[in-house]
């Protein structure tokens, strides 16, 4: 029975470098996935793109692309599908294609909806905001990218197109794994229970090392996540797979690492929505087989949506967020008082915030008011954030922190990292379209 | 009294402004438990502080878990949000840590 194994060497931009490379090496695999979009990157990729045309994409693709050179070359038919393309996967695989010039690259993009805003605002696509309802008429002006969740049909086609390097501009997360799968196992696009099955595949594999023991809530010393190898997905042609890891990698592989990334980032888990299939997470078994490896048996759909969701970025004012360290004892009493302090000098200057925010860190403010310390801790770390439309008010405030060395409590230290820096905020509206809106697009270079 | 991690793992995570927290059973009976006693009005009331706009309940069987959907818990979600935790990376631990009266 012909088998795929697809390996997820990335689950964010700013994940391990060496993690690609060493997944590749030891998995054995047929296709590599690395994932670098999050909600909020493209925006971050459009600002870059407005200011440099070549820019726009997630550059740490091309250093992991060159040093995976000595692998690729060992292994010749291993396939690579990113997502890197990000803003640009134009610019992206150009530059893809000078690391990788004997290798077919498929470019699929067609997600970039802000050049058709208005005509698709003008057709009678409100775009609204999934959950307020609010029209995007509301803040159009202040919009900085909005890209369509592409699916897996032309990241199959590009591979039916003899691509052995696919670019993609913003898809579906777990697309990238749904796209090989279908590909290999020749499925019907209306085959929904198979795009199911890989689309739990997909999801259990697309945050890299939370399903093999990163996160997981029993890891301990002897889990090696200094080693921690990344995850695969060893497919049947039926959907059914095993997750695994690289044999003598570090992390774990069960039915508990398993069972946390499935029902990760998911609303209801019988209605988990892509733009390939509404898979029902539920339907599956997990069972632990062999060491580190779980089986997974196929799924099944519930249906499919004619709506691709859309994700907006827009230019929402300006933050900063800095840091001291205050000892005890006392030390939170000692913190929150000192943010306060901070703030009154700023309003005593004139200098008012849209919202504000004092944190004793060490004193359960991760989950503010619901976990409580149950001891005077020997130290806390006082954070303060602010976030305000005028930048220079925010400028302003991250030149109150030093004062507090002096004129601060006793206790007060770790001012090393200087002003903290200023960044532009840009917040996120989920909407919908409609899927016959949309074209994308499949091209080779 | 027992903390609720006596029955159970889980992991937690954001959707824009939202929340998804999921509590995993160890064994049959504490997914019996979970469901009969691990309500999303008491889920609610545990993450009253931060101000939930409503609590979503929903089931999986198959790995004994339930999962919370807090809707408006991130002040204002990973891109705005002043918080340190902006993702909602440590509200399942949070939970975990709730006191229960021992079944």
């Amino acid at each position: 029975m012909k088998r795929v194994r697809i390996g997820n060497g990335c689950g964010f931009w700013g994940d391990s470098l060496d993690a690609p490379v060493r997944l590749a090496e030891h998995g054995r695999l047929d296709y590599l996935t690395l994932e670098y979009l999050a909600e909020l990157t493209m925006s971050i990729l459009a600002v870059q793109k407005a200011k440099d045309p070549t820019a726009g994409f997630a550059s740490d693709f091309l250093d992991v692309l060159g040093r995976l050179g000595p692998v690729r070359k060992r292994q010749p038919n291993l396939k690579i599908v990113t997502n890197a393309g990000g803003m640009n996967p134009h610019g992206c695989a150009a530059k893809a294609k000078a690391l990788a010039h004997d290798t077919r690259i498929g470019i699929v993009s067609g997600d970039d909806l802000f050049p058709r805003l208005d005509e698709l605002l003008a057709a009678g696509h409100a775009l609204a905001n999934l959950d307020t309802g609010e029209p995007l008429t509301a803040i159009r002006g202040k919009v900085v990218s909005a890209n369509a969740y592409l699916g897996a049909r032309p990241i199959a086609e590009a591979l039916a197109g003899g691509a052995g390097i696919v670019v993609t501009g913003r898809v579906a997360d777990a697309s990238l794994t749904v796209g090989p799968a279908a590909h290999e196992f020749k499925w019907n696009f209306d085959d929904l229970d198979r795009l199911a099955s890989a689309t739990v595949a997909g999801h259990l594999i697309e945050c890299g090392a939370q399903a093999t023991g990163g996160l997981w809530i029993h890891a301990n010393e002897e889990t090696r996540l200094a080693d921690v190898g990344y995850p695969i997905a060893e497919m049947n042609p039926d959907g059914s797979f095993i997750l695994t890891k690289p044999e003598g990698t570090g992390g774990t592989v069960n039915v508990e690492t398993a069972a946390e990334q499935l029902l990760y980032e998911v609303t209801d888990p019988a209605r988990y929505y892509t733009p390939d299939v509404t898979a029902d997470f539920t339907s599956v078994r997990l069972a632990n087989g062999a060491a580190n490896q779980v089986h997974v048996s196929a799924a099944k759909a519930n249906g499919v949506t004619d709506s691709y969701k859309v994700s907006i970025a827009y230019r929402d004012g300006f933050m900063a967020a800095g840091t001291l360290v205050i000892a005890g004892p006392n030390a939170e009493r000692k913190a929150r008082l000192s943010g306060a302090i901070l703030l009154d000098r700023l309003k005593n200057a004139g200098i008012t915030f849209a919202e504000s925010r004092v944190e004793a860190l060490g004193a359960g403010d991760c989950v503010p008011g619901v976990v409580k310390t149950s001891c005077d801790p020997a130290e806390v770390v006082l954070r303060v954030a602010v976030r305000d439309p005028n930048r220079a008010q925010v400028e302003r405030f991250t030149k109150e922190f030093a004062p507090l060395v002096t004129s601060g409590f006793a206790g007060t230290t770790g001012y090393t990292t200087g002003r903290p820096p200023v960044r532009e905020v840009f917040a996120y509206w989920p909407a919908l379209v409609a899927k016959s809106a949309v074209r994308p697009n499949v091209e080779f270079l | 009294m027992a903390l609720l991690s006596t029955l159970a793992h889980g992991r937690s995570g954001d959707k824009g402004n939202h929340a998804n927290v999921a509590i995993i059973a160890h064994d049959d009976a504490g997914f019996a438990w979970l469901k009969r006693h691990l309500t999303a009005e008491r889920v609610a009331e545990y993450f009253a502080p931060l101000g939930p706009s409503r609590v979503e309940r929903f089931e999986a069987a198959n790995v004994r878990g339930l999962n919370f959907m807090l809707y408006d818990v991130l002040a204002g979600g990973s891109s705005r949000s002043l918080r340190t935790d902006t993702q909602g990376k440590t509200l399942a631990l949070a939970l975990l840590q709730m006191e229960i009266e021992t079944p």
